[in-house]
């Protein structure tokens, strides 16, 4: 089969595939977090925990039990990594270094998945298992919990009340990811992934050198990896491995679970607030971003060549694996920055300016097409809220958006919101590169450099997890600063969430007239995405000027 | 603009119409410069963050500029100041236009001695007065006024009646009456009574009277800002706060780069990129917007008010005198069986020729203009019989040539039957059921009668039924139409009865109506549509109607409403025209319209403005960024400046758009939305760039900038 017919057929594939779980995944998760019986093991950990169930937070509960079991997190992986030479099955693998461990315990609760280590020789199966994989699952579950409470701030009325972050957190674990993983880890490892509890085994290879390849439950851990929009690989090639990615076929599974969710939210969305086209539109949006970044970045790497060998290979091949191909590659690279996902299958460093610098735009959007699971719809509809003040003004009405007004508390929150992860990112990156030591951390001069830097910081603030590789970040300065990074852009804008549904929660909603700012329609659909392309745009463009923008116009 | 705002603009006083003929004044500018100049005060600035950033940054690149001398540096630093100078100036024409209102109405409030009443009693007969200065009254002071004397504050009518003159704040000249007890009690301070004496009660606190809000709210000193205001604010700061940290992160970048940028670059880049267009003419578009009601002569009490009043879900107006003329009129004659239809209208006009009341008018002119007969003068030994309560019937005695009388009469179907058959007639059949039809109409049916007296014998006959209605103005009907499409809904409150009442509303075409209304039926009403979360917007002048005008999210009470109304509403209308509520619903959609499209315009600006100044920053260190020059524009320092120079002028440009706002069509929100994206949004994207490449053909012969 031909390179060009394999990748529209992949493409094809995917969309029918996230087009036909729509609606049953979106209904069902909106059944999750709508008021409903208990089951039995929910109720056990609900007991376990002296959790009443059926009493409601204010959002400064809410906000408290996200912060509270997010810090707890923190510190339970920090301790594991910090002692793990103690622990079960550590392959004799020493103590992470505290700044390290530090980082990469941000990392996991803040669903980023970036890693300043090697997986396969850094941590221990336990540390992966029982550290990392379950922050996978929950820090997954705490995104869609958030997004759940602001969807309930659009649909209840004169109410402080805004959900119960335990029952979110434990129903949406319980029900929706631990199933899904299971199923799929199934599949995967029946395509060939890695699942076991090896140790490292010494090969040695057709030109007599000796290799390394350490074995480990890596199937498991992929699953969620991708479906929680996470990204840490259990190896360090992440899915370019592979043990964890195999063949074309899990590619595509992978990519596909990356989507599932936060496609299918939106679906959540219009139920919960009774009205699908609302739903629809934001898919729209979503999807409308998607697809034109992976048309860019596909464009991009097969017809920007820069070498006489990416002439004779038919497009940009270095840093892919040459048995998922280019297409596969660049619909792989767009998915994983549009979500939080961060997981790779090849490198992004070696992209062509105008493909890396998607994928750098991608993250910058702020992950939201279709974003992390729950982030991205959050961050959606933040944006949403943007748009629809503005043009609420350019009707004649005080803004409101599903009959509720966008007075000046919610555009308080929403203001700090937009603000929150530029200013983490750009503070990052300008303080990184007025410091000559970090500086040194680049491994390549001139503008790629400094995309290296940008994208590092972008993608920690906006908790994506890839990474542009060459820039050595396994320091003490790197591992701190992205490490604040994540947790500062992970935190904050969830406060402003939170603080936003809760407003919203506590009005009477307005009725709909004509002379209500239709939200469903194509003219909506237009507005929002000239708003984030218009608004990230700005912000971000004169740093991009100076990276992949320096890099790429010659 | 609607016709009924022009008609509106057409019947204001003078007073107003020279401080409309203003607007696009250019000497009204050099007036307001010395305001402008003030308002640099930093402690003023700051209330302004957008403007704010502009005027450190100002102050920054004059130090620069002072520091290493150049005409870049000098160019980028008066136009930076000339940004703040022109944001001030926007502000100031605003208010400027507020403030020769206000003294128009101050020459009005001159010193008045006021005539205290000590412990005065109704029907008291004996007063004892003493002398006080009108600031010196207080609350619930009587006050005797006499012919000639100026009313020295605000208060209720609680004895007497006169005729006062009102010009001073409505600018109608016309004198209105002002008596004790029921609706028209209430007069204002520093109007002039002009015949009869009354004593009134004084309702106003010193320095709380309406004049003294009036010529605060039009000089803007008691302005608030609005809740959509601040809400606009928080996400402009918060612009600007992304902005800033963009530049300031970008000097680190730009070093590693090798292109260090000097601090007037940085500075001007800031200030090209943060929303500087609404910013600058945000406050103007608040206080323009509280001043064109002020010009339609409609005082809001508050600007939340006027925003309130472009969300207004559902408007109650009053039938009489906003959707019907006031009064009924012939809409058609129907002859009775064998009565030719002239006849009909021959007696009609007849009877009605000394009837001056508007009804008998309407007959007269009915008779005229369908069936063309003229208007005649009753020949010699005519003699009108006028309506009386009794009789409930009007009409004339003719002699007739042959000495026979001819007694024509209209009136009150019952009265004319009765009359008829009293002087020996049997009205037709059909009579009745075409009274009934009439009146099942919502109709007012009128009966003609004629009995011929000639040489004792007498033949009655009744002649036909007027059909007499109430007339729905003109234009009503597209007008809540046009409401409709706005997403508004009109409902008619009227005493009538529900089928007179229905009859009307269709006609209308309103979408539904409270007959037989009551004052608690209103309020009921006003609460029901609340609890849906809707906005209601309702008009009153009657003390009855006060608790529904306060719990009305819009309460406009009518100028010639008593006190408690007034002080019930949140806005007054001066010329008392309860129409005018639609209008009121507009301007509130337009102060937020023009928001909203300003700053459209501001930020779409901004794209253009980067295709100028980073490729002028970067295209040394990167040569490859020099094709995002698209403009072409000359050199880098021309470039940057033209940017500047426009994100300037821009400012200078919108005044006139800020002050009279965008233009408003009612149309559904969709298509609102379309157009002013269209206009504003696009517009804003593509017009920086024709104005920057425009400035830079012109900057670029400036020796030193190319």
């Amino acid at each position: 089969m031909n390179d060009t017919l394999a990748g529209w057929l992949q493409i094809t594939v995917l969309i029918a595939a996230l087009a036909l779980t729509y609606r049953p995944l979106g209904d069902y998760m909106a059944r999750i977090l709508s008021p409903g019986r208990h089951l039995a093991v929910e109720r056990g950990l609900y007991r376990l925990g002296g959790v009443d169930p059926d009493a409601d937070q204010q959002w400064g509960a809410y906000l408290r039990s996200v912060l509270a079991f997010s810090a707890v997190s923190l510190l339970f992986l920090y301790g594991m990594q910090r002692l793990q030479n103690h622990l079960l099955l550590s392959l004799g693998f020493p103590p992470v270094k505290a700044d390290q461990a530090f980082n990469t315990a941000a990392s996991f609760v803040t669903n980023t998945n970036w890693q300043s280590y090697s997986g396969e020789v850094t941590m221990g199966h336990l540390v992966q298992m029982a550290g990392l994989a379950v922050q996978n699952f929950v820090s997954a579950a705490v995104g869609i919990a958030v997004v759940a409470t602001l969807i309930r701030g659009f649909t209840r009325r004169r109410t402080d009340r805004v959900g119960n972050f335990w029952v979110d957190l434990t129903r949406v674990t319980v029900r929706l990811l631990v199933p899904m993983a299971f199923v799929f880890a199934v599949v995967l490892v029946a395509l060939g992934a890695v699942q076991n509890f090896h140790g490292v085994h010494e090969i040695g290879t057709l030109l007599g050198d000796k290799q390394s390849l350490t074995g480990g439950p890596v199937a498991s851990q992929e699953v969620i990896k991708e479906l929680g929009t996470n990204g840490g690989g259990f190896y360090n090639a992440n899915s370019a491995h592979p043990f964890e990615n195999p063949n074309g076929t899990s590619n595509l599974i992978e990519i596909y679970l990356l989507l599932a969710i936060s496609f299918s939210l939106p679906r959540t969305f219009g139920r919960m607030v009774g009205d699908h086209r609302q739903g629809y539109a934001i898919l729209a949006v979503m999807g409308l971003i998607w697809a034109v970044s992976v048309a860019l970045i596909t464009v991009n790497e097969l017809h920007s060549v820069s070498s006489t060998a990416g002439h004779s290979a038919g497009g940009m091949l270095e840093g892919k694996e040459q048995r998922l191909g280019i297409w596969a590659s660049a619909l792989f690279a767009a998915s994983t920055t549009l979500t939080s996902t961060g997981a790779v299958n090849s490198f992004h460093d070696s992209f062509s300016p105008g493909g890396g610098g998607m994928t750098l735009f991608d993250m910058m959007l702020g992950e939201i097409a279709p974003g992390g699971t729950g982030s991205g719809l959050y961050g959606i509809l933040i944006l949403a809220i943007v748009a629809v003040f503005v043009a609420g003004l350019m009707v004649g009405r005080t803004p409101e958006y599903l009959g509720k007004k966008l007075g000046s508390r919610e555009m308080k929150f929403a203001s700090l919101y937009i603000l929150a992860t530029p200013a983490v990112v750009l503070i990052g990156t300008g303080a990184a590169m007025s410091l000559r030591g970090e500086r040194a951390s680049m491994l390549n001069p001139g503008p790629h450099g400094f995309s290296e830097v940008l994208y590092a910081f972008t993608s920690a603030a906006n908790n994506n997890g890839s990474a542009f590789a060459g820039l050595g970040v396994n320091t003490e300065w790197y591992n701190t600063a992205l490490g604040l990074a994540m947790l500062f852009g992970r935190f904050l804008p969830i406060v402003f969430v939170l603080a936003l549904a809760g407003s919203l929660a506590r009005q009477q909603p307005v009725p709909v007239t004509a002379g209500t700012l239709p939200t469903h329609r194509p003219q909506f659909v237009g507005l929002l995405t000239g708003v984030i392309v218009i608004v990230v745009g700005l912000t971000y463009f004169p740093a991009l000027a100076l990276g992949p923008l320096a890099e790429g116009l010659h | 603009m609607s016709p009924l705002i022009s008609r509106a603009a057409a019947s204001q006083p003078a007073a107003s119409r020279s401080a409309r003929a203003s607007l696009a004044d250019p000497k009204q500018l050099l007036v307001s410069m010395p305001d402008a100049l003030r308002k640099l005060d930093p402690r003023v600035m700051v209330k302004n963050p957008v403007m704010f950033v502009v005027e450190v940054g100002a102050v920054l690149t004059t130090g620069s500029a002072i520091a290493n001398p150049s005409v870049f540096a000098w160019v980028i630093t008066v136009w930076l100041w000339l940004t703040v100078v022109f944001a001030n100036l926007a502000e100031a024409v605003a208010e400027g236009r507020g403030k020769a209102q206000a003294e128009t109405l101050r020459r009005t409030r001159t010193e008045t001695v006021a005539r205290r009443l000590a412990d005065w009693r109704r029907g008291d007969t004996e007063l004892r007065e003493e002398a006080v200065p009108a600031a010196n009254l207080r609350l619930g002071d009587h006050v005797l006024v006499e012919a000639g004397q100026i009313i020295p504050g605000d208060g209720d009518v609680v004895e007497g009646i006169a005729s006062v003159d009102e010009s001073a704040i409505t600018g109608e000249s016309a004198p209105v009456i002002r008596e004790s007890g029921g609706d028209r009690s209430a007069v204002t301070g520093g109007t002039k009574v002009l015949s009869d004496r009354v004593v009134v009660r004084i309702t106003s606190k010193p320095g709380e009277t309406f004049i003294d809000r009036m010529i605060a709210l039009v000089e803007g000193a008691a302005r608030q800002k609005t809740p959509n205001e601040i809400a606009l604010n928080i996400l402009l700061a918060s612009l600007t706060v992304v902005f800033l940290l963009a530049v300031v992160t970008l000097q680190p970048m730009a070093i590693y780069a090798g292109a260090e940028q000097s601090l007037v670059v940085l500075v001007a880049l800031v200030v090209a990129l943060i929303p500087t267009t609404i910013g600058a003419l945000l406050s103007a578009i608040g206080i323009a917007g509280m001043d064109r009601l002020v010009q339609r002569n409609v005082l809001a009490m508050s600007g939340r008010a006027v925003e309130a009043a472009g969300d207004v879900n559902t408007l109650l107006l009053d039938k009489t005198g906003t959707i019907t003329l006031g009064n009924r009129q012939a809409a058609e004659f129907l002859p009775a069986g064998g009565v030719d239809l002239a006849r009909l209208a021959d007696a009609a006009q007849l009877a009605s020729l000394a009837d001056e009341t508007p009804e008998g008018r309407s007959i007269v002119v009915l008779a005229k203009d369908a069936y063309g007969l003229r208007g005649r003068e009753l020949g010699g030994g005519a003699e009108f019989v006028p309506f009386t309560a009794q009789s409930r019937m009007s009409g004339v005695d003719l002699v007739e040539g042959d000495g026979g009388r001819r007694e024509l009469r209209k009136g009150a179907a019952s009265a004319v039957l009765a009359w008829i058959r009293d002087n020996g007639g049997q009205p037709a059949q059909e009579v009745e059921p075409v009274v009934d039809a009439v009146a099942a109409g919502g109709g007012t049916p009128l009966v003609v009668g004629e009995v011929v007296r000639r040489a004792g014998r007498s033949t009655a006959t009744v002649l036909g039924v007027v059909h007499l209605k109430d007339v729905v103005k003109a234009g009503m009907r597209e007008r809540f139409d046009e409401l409709r499409a706005m997403g508004i809904r009109t409902v008619m409150i009227t005493g009538d009865n529900p089928l007179t009442a229905r009859a009307i509303a269709e006609e209308a075409g309103v979408d539904d109506f409270l007959a037989e209304a009551t004052p608690e039926d209103k309020m009921a009403l006003i609460k029901r549509e609340q609890a849906g979360g809707k906005l209601v917007a309702m008009t009153g002048d009657g003390t009855n109607d006060a608790p529904a005008l306060a719990q009305a999210d819009v309460g406009v009470a009518m100028n010639t409403g008593t006190s408690a109304a007034k002080e019930a509403g949140n806005m007054v209308d001066l010329d008392s025209n309860p129409t005018k509520l639609i209008e009121i619903v507009e301007i509130g959609k337009q102060l937020l319209i023009t928001r909203g499209a300003l700053t459209t315009f501001s930020i779409a600006n901004d794209v253009a403005k980067y295709f100028a100044i980073i490729p002028a920053m970067f295209a040394i260190a990167y040569p490859g960024l020099d094709k995002l020059n698209v403009m072409g524009l000359h050199s880098p320092t021309s470039a940057i400046a033209s940017a500047i120079i426009f994100n300037a002028l821009i400012i200078v440009v919108l005044i006139p758009l800020a002050l009279r706002g965008v233009r408003y069509r009612p149309a559904s929100a969709a298509q609102l939305l379309g157009r002013n994206i269209r206009l504003y949004g696009i517009g804003g994207l593509v017009l920086p760039f024709v104005g920057i490449k425009l400035i830079d053909l012109v900057v670029q012969f400036v020796p030193g900038l190319r």
